[in-house]
């Protein structure tokens, strides 16, 4: 069973295509983050212009994309553009599929924080001079982000998981790498390091939302 | 041919579509049958486990939070890959309709389990203890008393991270399950045309967003109140 699963000589032998894959995956995490943030920063500010003609096509994109399993945008990305001439290469699939499908998350969540934040902010940030854009930058946003951290975490927990299905587009990151170095060996001690790696990266995060979670509960 | 006309025969070509669109259907099946097992399985055995950790059992729950933890820190396709390319080493072989499910119904328990328990530790201890004064046993306090009042906290999360991980049954795909995603990319490959995508991505927008419009009606309903 430990020759099977913790194979120490198969270990040695894989972990440096693991650390590279890690590598990628942490690069590909704090770039498809900050495109997701970017994206939903983009739909909650959308979101504040209250017409009829601006919420309802927002509420059919975000309905749209919370529908849509995000593997199969990537797929739709990587096997359908290259008919028309599009070459987009994993890396570049993978980037437009997570602003689409992770920004509705973030918008979401974005959306609900500036609501949380009270008008009368907005109305004292305005009286003393301030004007409309600078008024969201540093009075309004960072009340926002602050009343729906936990949230903001946990989506971000949820994306760099989701990194893994670059894996499927052959994106070099630590799952694809895993199963390269299986299939090379024969023995699934690879993926069950790569899962450990994951593991030890992602529990504090866990930990810490876990904590936050059950403690908003209770004071909910 | 004009542009336009080209793309329509690339993405939106009727002869293809027409042939391939019983083999999508077909997926939409599989699809579904694997999503009711996912929801039901899972929510049940997280219910479970939140009962199980209400009884209090120090080591027991220790294990239970580890092993939940580990699930939420592991994304699903790296579970699903773990079960069906590692268990053939140890002698079990399982589908990758089984694998699927299997990997995830666990990441939906586990993330159901912390959502009960969150909503069952969120019940204030007055009614706990209002309750088995009057004469209430332990399980009749928690069925009766607690549950009902843990449960209506409970549903705005759990609707949306339900919809999230019935989602992913389009991961059988990479371990050959034949759900829409598996069906239109195979018979891309066999028309050399990405129409079956389109119609693929179609079915999932049919399936799921009476689900999403559905889950928002349900989170306001039950919104909790601020």
């Amino acid at each position: 069973m430990l020759d099977t699963f913790f194979n120490v000589e198969i270990m040695k032998a894989a972990w440096p295509i693991l650390l590279a894959g890690l590598g990628n995956t942490l690069l590909l995490s704090v770039t498809v983050v900050p495109l997701g943030l970017l994206g939903g920063l983009m739909l909650a500010l959308l979101a504040r212009l209250h017409s009829p003609w601006v919420r309802w096509p927002l509420m059919a994109w975000v309905d749209f994309f919370r529908a849509f399993p995000p593997l199969v945008l990537l797929i739709l990305l990587y096997a359908g553009l290259p008919f028309i001439g599009i070459e987009l290469g994993g890396f570049g699939c993978v980037a437009i599929a997570f602003f689409l499908n992770t920004g509705a998350y973030y918008g979401e969540i974005l959306r609900a924080g500036i609501d949380s934040v009270p008008t009368g902010q907005t109305e004292a940030a305005r009286s003393t001079g301030l004007s409309a854009s600078q008024t969201m930058a540093w009075v309004v946003l960072p009340q926002a982000v602050r009343n729906v951290l936990p949230d903001l975490m946990s989506n971000t927990l949820e994306v760099v998981k989701l990194t893994a299905l670059g894996s499927v587009v052959a994106m070099p990151e630590l799952l694809f790498q895993a199963r390269q170095a299986q299939s090379l060996t024969y023995n699934p001690t690879p993926i069950v390091v790569a899962a450990l790696v994951y593991f030890a990266l992602l529990w504090p995060l866990v930990r810490l939302l876990s904590r936050l979670e059950n403690r908003a509960l209770r004071a909910g | 041919m004009t542009g336009w006309e080209r793309f329509l025969d690339t993405f939106f070509n009727a002869k293809v579509m027409a042939k391939y669109w019983p083999d999508i259907l077909h997926g939409m099946w599989v699809t579904i049958e694997l999503a009711m097992l996912v929801v039901v399985t899972g929510i049940a055995s997280g219910l479970a486990l939140a009962l199980l950790r209400a009884a209090g059992i120090r080591p027991l729950n220790w294990l239970m939070i580890f092993v939940v933890d580990a699930l939420r820190a592991l994304p699903p396709l790296v579970i699903i890959v773990l079960i069906y390319f590692g268990l053939p080493s140890a002698g079990l072989t399982p589908s990758g309709f089984v694998s699927t499910w299997a990997a995830l119904a666990l990441v939906l328990m586990a993330f159901s389990e912390e959502i009960f328990w969150a909503g069952i530790t969120a019940v204030p201890r007055g009614q706990w203890e209002a309750a088995r004064s009057t004469g209430l046993s332990y399980a009749q306090a928690l069925f009766h008393v607690v549950l009902p009042q843990a449960l209506r906290l409970t549903i705005p999360p759990l609707t949306s991270r339900t919809i999230a991980i019935t989602k992913g049954t389009a991961l059988g795909s990479v371990v050959a399950v034949s759900e829409i995603l598996g069906q239109a990319s195979s018979a891309v490959s066999n028309s050399y045309n990405p129409s079956p995508l389109i119609l693929g991505a179609a079915a999932y927008l049919v399936l799921f967003i009476p689900v999403v419009v559905a889950g928002r009606w349900v989170e306001t309903r039950f919104a909790w109140k601020k």
